[in-house]
């Protein structure tokens, strides 16, 4: 009985997301870059990479109990693989202004030439998943020396590898590979993503981040709800148990940590997509701790909590709040007091309260079918809060 | 006590929402003709100030941005086709970071802006770029120095000379009243304004006598940087970084005895530099877009009107000296102006056909765009730091050629 | 010109930025030692520390301002255990570390909103910010005072903590929490004691540094910070000895690093730069991965096992 009911389940959340997309692709033509709500695609585009991000941190720090602060550094990777293979060979000698570019391969040009518009498509793909592959073996090596190491000071080595990283892709002497330390753009970004229907014209701007979004955040639910999930969970737990069961600590650890940066490389690379520009120097341990802090708001150890808590962050910061930093909010005139930086204090304290006395999140460990079923123990909820 | 937390919260978030119902979501700062608008029934155009307010370039683009408010209490209104129209200007603040800047250049296009004037700054112009040509939303750059800014965007235009020239300039005024033989060139890793003028200069002035070194963002000590010049036997100190790097670097340079005339371009003519210079013994020069007392009435105009507003004063840093970005924003404002008129439109797009054949008489000389949108531009004044006194001197108009 | 003449330069500001990094680490050490808490907000207290100084300057003078900024700056760091750290006493350890970073999050942004993200000059304090020649060399007073200061604290504090009833109380609390607790030391106050005396040490240590590096940005203390512990965990985390001598050793190599490009030139290494100077920051973070790896408890750490 359960199975059937998880099948019909499986097949609600595929009908729901594809509704989504079709909602966001119409979205997607009705507003123009003029219109004031176009902060909701921008917050949209924005959230999707933050959601992707912060649940790839959720899979790491919240499922398999590794607290690790590296995740800028894999974005970083993941955002340069991207920018440095799509670039267009026409751009590429004004972007490595002060270099000569040593890598000339542009993904989606060279399968553009031979299948055309699909062929666009298949080198974006072919970029972003490369970018993740990047990350992963990245993570790899990072992992052998680190994951030996106990939770703080595994979170203190992974925060210093991503800094390493941040100072070798700003070093001079790989510039013609990293352009230095000056910013990677005209690569295949979400503006340019079009598709063309004889006259007709769609922009799916918002679509391609959402898109890769939904799709990497589905195949984390899959993992997370595999036997690799519950014994990344079991880790999480309790490690010496988990090993006493037969779990092989060094290899799930590993496994999750990988996991995790490859998708954190994904993310990397739909930021460069959606900002239209890739450039070391943002991809600081500042980046991580928002992050973490996502992670936080939504609930360490639930998905879709994870996804929220990114969304909420980025409407807020982006668009919500926005009046905070420009005198005038709610109708309210103060421009002594709401100038510029006032939105973010306005924030940092709703996250202290919410790490203070709302330790759980929005969602706790709970996932959002959850909340549309019957609360069995209500009073156990209670005392766990 | 949580219940009552969670109440709040919830409220907060409530709130939060039907603000962004009723509310314009974008910046709108009140600049000092909002209250104007109130009463008089024209309708408003919009110009988009896209300066950066706060991080490392913060003082200077509010500089830049002092010139422009100044113009626009001096001319309030524009007639186009006929109308009067009330000029509003709508900030967004860049933040000084090119990963900050789309966002902000998208809530000035979101706020139906006409036309943008900014950056302060190549690397947050350079970043925006994108997002301005995909709305079709005309730029003035107005001391962007890069030639990345115009080159790769069709919808760029500026009003200051190039990195090109400007690095020439600066390195055959080393070569020749200096006397240098070895340049040690600094910049801010990152940084396209300081890396581009620096390249640029090495360029002009032969790489093998050249010493080339980037600092990391969030650095604090230019004591280092200093040595290593003292050690490699330099005779000039080039470095075009931002204002806030600069003063270290003069105080460091007084205090371990630099040795050699420091030399930088543009973003240094503030009176930042000034006070960080007088009373020290170091030797400071720089090429910039304006001479104060080129135009006295203008001088005089400006000097009054921000010591007479303490937001003025306080932005530019508390005293009255001009600084060249100022007179830049406040060309840039004109610019803006003749362009709408030309237009005789509020439409991004129409303000986009005429911008290449604009012609305007500023107070920083005459103003027209080249083919890639770049200004006409062919000399520059060069001016030393009188360190007793704390004013500029001076020095010579200079031209490549 | 000899490889000493060109080397001198660096190893001295290399020791006096040691000297301030050693004066945060000390706080770090402690708390970790206590708490068993990477405080992040360390080096953000550190920074608001220095922006508070520029304010005071404003309006009181010096000699008042000075000791005003220290005892704020403490009232500060006790706030802070007591506000953000005190009710996740019984909160797995992660969650205490998220707590510190979002306290460090929200001193940043505070920083941003009160300064409107410009830099601060730090006022020059007579005296120590004077100019003076060593060894042929011009630099400033501080450069000189800090290294000599820092080993001065260091021993008033190791004599605190060994011959003084908090001194042995916080010892106890090292060793073992709960026992300790039983043994009727009052863990509260013990933990208060050593976020002063940190916060005391990171006040002292931001009039130094902020003399010699004199901007103050909201971003300010994250890198010092980030330093200062990897000094500690170099060091031996919990070992007041070992962080200020992991200090030193951070602080020379960070300043010869940014001066290796120049060194090798001038002695006829290399020919052209390379950039090493880009390295400055990272390489503290390979120092501390070097350690972890081959010897995790640090220089002068104590061997620990882990209870199941």
């Amino acid at each position: 009985m359960t199975e059937t009911k998880s099948r019909r389940a499986s097949w609600l959340a595929l009908l729901l997301i594809l509704l989504f997309w079709a909602a966001v692709i119409l979205l997607d033509q009705i507003i123009k870059p003029t219109d004031k709500l176009y902060m909701l695609l921008t917050v949209l585009q924005k959230g999707s990479v933050y959601a992707l991000a912060a649940v790839s941190m959720n899979l790491l720090n919240g499922y398999t109990g590794l607290f690790s602060l590296g995740h800028a550094g894999f974005m970083l990777v993941g955002a340069y693989t991207y920018a440095i293979f799509t670039i267009p060979s026409t751009a590429r000698d004004t972007v490595y202004q002060y270099y000569n570019a040593a890598i000339r391969v542009s993904f989606p040009e060279i399968f553009s030439g031979a299948l055309g518009g699909f062929g666009t498509v298949l080198g974006v793909a072919l970029a972003v998943i490369l970018a993740g592959l990047m990350a992963a073996i990245l993570a790899y090596l990072i992992g052998l020396p680190v994951l030996r190491l106990k939770s703080d000071y595994l979170a203190i080595a992974t925060l210093g590898f991503a800094e390493i990283v941040r100072a070798v892709f700003q070093w001079s002497k790989l510039g013609p590979i990293t352009n230095g330390s000056n910013l990677l753009k005209s690569f295949a970004r979400t503006s340019t993503f079009k598709l063309s229907i004889g006259e007709m014209s769609i922009s799916l701007s918002t679509f391609v981040p959402v898109l890769i979004a939904t799709l990497s955040i589905t195949v984390i639910v899959l993992i997370v709800n595999s036997t690799y999930g519950r014994a990344f969970k079991a880790i999480r737990d309790d490690e010496v148990a988990a090993e006493a069961m037969g779990i092989n600590l060094a290899r799930h650890k590993m496994l999750s940590f990988v996991t995790s940066s490859f998708f954190a490389g994904v993310a990397g690379a739909t930021m460069a997509m959606v900002l239209s520009i890739a450039q070391a120097n943002n991809f600081k341990s500042a980046m991580t701790y928002e992050i973490l802090l996502m992670v936080v708001l939504g609930g360490i150890g639930s998905i879709s909590g994870s996804v929220m808590g990114s969304m909420l962050f980025v409407a807020a910061s982006e668009w919500w709040l926005r009046g905070l930093d420009s005198g005038r909010f709610l109708g309210i005139n103060a421009p002594g007091v709401f100038r510029n930086g006032f939105r973010l204090v306005v924030f940092s304290v709703v996250i202290m309260i919410v790490v203070l006395f709302f330790r759980k999140g929005i969602m706790g460990e709970r996932e959002l079918p959850d909340l549309f079923r019957k609360r069995k123990k209500p009073a156990v909820k209670e005392a766990t809060e | 006590m949580k219940k009552i937390l969670a109440l709040a919260m919830a409220l907060i978030m409530l709130f939060a929402l039907c603000a962004c119902g009723s509310q314009p979501a974008a910046s709108s700062a009140p600049a000092a003709n909002s209250s104007d608008n109130e009463a008089s029934a024209n309708p408003v155009v919009k110009i988009g100030v896209f300066e950066p307010q706060s991080g490392d370039n913060g003082a200077g683009g509010k500089q830049e941005v002092l010139g422009m408010q100044y113009a626009n209490q001096l001319t309030p209104t524009v007639e186009i086709a006929g109308q009067v129209y009330d000029v509003e200007l709508v900030y967004a603040d860049n933040a000084s970071s090119n990963d900050k800047a789309p966002t902000a250049a998208q809530t000035l296009i979101s706020n139906g802006v006409s036309l943008v004037l900014g950056s302060y700054g190549s690397g947050v112009s350079i970043a925006a770029g994108d997002t301005f040509s995909a709305a079709g939303v005309p730029a003035i750059g107005v001391t962007c120095t890069n030639p990345q800014v115009t080159s790769d965007c069709d919808v760029y235009f500026r009003i200051c000379f190039l990195d090109p020239f400007q690095g020439t300039v600066l390195a055959n005024y080393a070569k020749s009243e200096l006397k240098a033989t070895k340049a040690y060139c600094l910049a801010k890793q990152g940084d396209d304004y300081s890396g581009g003028l620096c390249n640029y200069f090495i360029e002009a002035f032969g790489k093998e006598n050249c010493v080339y070194e980037q600092f990391p963002e969030g650095t604090s000590d230019y004591s280092t940087y200093i040595t290593n010049a003292q050690n490699q036997g330099c005779d000039v100190f080039f470095s075009p970084v931002s204002t806030e790097a600069a003063a270290q670097i003069i105080a460091k340079a007084d205090t371990q005895a630099l040795g050699m005339p420091i030399l930088a371009g543009d973003t240094w003519d503030s009176n930042v530099i000034l006070n960080a210079a007088k009373g020290t013994d170091v030797q400071v020069c720089v090429t910039t877009f304006y001479q104060e007392g080129a135009d006295a009435n203008f001088d005089a105009g400006i000097k009054a009107w921000i010591n007479g507003d303490a937001t003025a004063l306080a932005n530019n840093g508390g005293n009255d000296e001009l600084a060249a970005v100022t007179v830049m924003g406040f060309d840039a404002y004109y610019v803006a102006l003749e362009a709408l008129k030309a237009a005789g439109s509020t439409d991004p797009a129409e303000v986009l056909k005429v911008l290449p054949s604009l012609n305007y008489e500023g107070v920083t000389g005459a103003i027209a765009f080249d083919e890639i949108g770049d200004a006409l531009r062919d000399s520059a004044f060069v001016k030393e730091c009188n360190t007793e006194t704390g004013v500029w001197d001076f020095v010579t108009v200079a031209k490549v050629g | 010109m000899s490889l000493a003449r060109t080397v001198l330069p660096y190893v001295i500001s290399g020791i006096s930025v040691g000297g301030q990094y050693a004066l945060i680490a000390i706080g770090y050490t402690m708390v970790y030692g206590i708490l068993r808490l990477i405080n992040f907000a360390h080096g953000d207290v550190f920074m608001v520390a220095g922006l508070m100084m520029v304010y005071l300057v404003a309006s009181v003078p010096l000699v008042l301002a000075i000791p005003l900024m220290i005892a704020l700056t403490v009232l500060l760091g006790f706030a802070i255990e007591r506000v953000a750290y005190k009710p996740l006493r019984t909160a797995p350890r992660m969650s205490v570390m998220i707590s510190a970073i979002g306290v460090s999050y929200l001193l940043q942004n505070l920083a941003l909103y009160i300064t409107g993200g410009l830099n601060k000059n730090y006022p020059a304090i007579p005296w120590i910010s004077d100019r003076i020649t060593v060894f042929g060399m011009e630099t400033t007073r501080v450069t000189v005072i800090t290294p000599f200061l820092t080993i001065f604290l260091v021993a008033v504090l190791v004599w605190l903590i060994n011959h003084t009833k908090i001194g042995m109380a916080m010892r106890a609390v090292s060793v073992d929490f709960e026992t300790s607790q039983l043994m009727g030391i009052k863990i509260n106050s013990v933990i208060s004691a050593t976020f002063i005396i940190g916060t005391f040490l990171a006040a002292v240590g931001s009039v130094l540094y902020f003399t010699n590096y004199p901007g103050v940005v909201p971003t300010s203390g994250a890198m010092p910070g980030l330093k200062a512990f990897v000094a500690a965990v170099f060091g031996g985390i919990g070992s007041i000895p070992g962080a200020v001598i992991g200090a030193f050793i951070i602080g020379i190599c960070e300043s010869i690093i940014k001066g290796l490009d120049t060194i090798l030139i001038v002695n006829g290494a290399i020919t052209e730069q390379i950039g090493l100077a880009t390295f400055s920051d990272a390489f503290t973070f390979v120092l501390l991965i070097v350690i972890l790896v081959f010897k995790p408890t640090g220089l002068f750490g104590e061997k620990t096992t882990d209870k199941v």
